[in-house]
């Protein structure tokens, strides 16, 4: 978009006192791209070596299974919870409820929460059943 | 787009009535994924082992294969429209802005189609040997 120099732009980031809402919806964005990246690539990968054979699979077994393995995989896991749980929200924003000040903040604060159990969750399910 | 004028500028371009499609094909998938997502955590956990012989030989079911098919869909579609407002709002510059929508529709397109493959692939084939 061509725009002059001069023309004010909106500060946003750098100067608002961060509250729950604006914590939520930047997080659902960086979450959504998190995963479309990292997230979807890694479950092609997973597809693409079962599809090739045992070395293939072994391969991505040993990438997935190493200290950084596991730490991105945690973390997609949280970003798809936490994009999960936000998402929701925005199903209720959506329906024009949830705008009042005290729930809205009551709501963002709990998407967080509830990501984080289901991760917990998730985590001591696998484990529990594999190892 | 017209003569230049303010009317030829008007003309024809009032409401193609497209302008919700983006944001319920955004909300359709984003349900899609919610079940179908939910389902494949839910199966991970299930699953005897997560080693080869037994994620080969879960995938090659068809109750299987088609849902992930379904959802790998579901998913390529869904980052599609998201990357796309995330782009629109950060990348500014319209070379770059073409660019940028053009990679995208080839990562998404080509993400999904190389899933779906490897989903068919074991599907039809079996686990290779």
């Amino acid at each position: 978009m061509a725009r002059t120099n001069s023309r004010p732009l909106s500060p946003h980031l750098t100067i608002w006192k961060w509250g729950p809402a604006m914590a939520v919806s930047i997080m659902h964005r960086v979450t959504g791209n998190g995963l479309a990246t990292a997230g979807a690539l890694g479950l092609v990968w997973w597809l693409m070596a079962a599809a090739s054979g045992p070395e293939a699979y072994a391969a991505f077994v040993k990438c997935a299974t190493s200290p950084i393995g596991y730490l991105v995989m945690a973390g997609l896991s949280w970003f798809f919870f936490q994009h999960l749980f936000s998402g929701l929200r925005h199903f209720v924003l959506d329906m024009g409820a949830g705008y009042e000040l005290k729930n809205n903040k009551v709501w963002s604060i709990l998407t967080f929460v509830l990501s984080t159990l289901a991760t917990v969750a998730f985590w001591a399910a696998i484990c529990m059943g594999k190892f | 787009m017209g003569t230049g004028t303010g009317i030829g500028r008007v003309r024809g371009l009032g409401s193609a009535r497209h302008g919700a499609h983006h944001w319920l094909a955004q909300r359709y998938t984003a349900i899609g994924n919610l079940l179908l997502v939910l389902w494949l955590l839910f199966s991970l956990i299930a699953l005897p082992g997560l080693d080869y012989e037994s994620v080969t030989h879960w995938i090659a079911n068809p109750l299987v294969a088609v849902p992930l098919m379904l959802m790998l869909v579901s998913i390529f579609w869904h980052l599609r429209l998201g990357m796309q407002v995330m782009l629109e709002d950060y990348v500014h510059d319209k070379g770059l802005a073409f660019l940028s929508m053009l990679l995208l529709n080839f990562y998404a397109i080509g993400g999904a189609a190389a899933g779906i493959f490897a989903v068919a692939k074991i599907a039809f084939m079996g686990a290779a040997s």
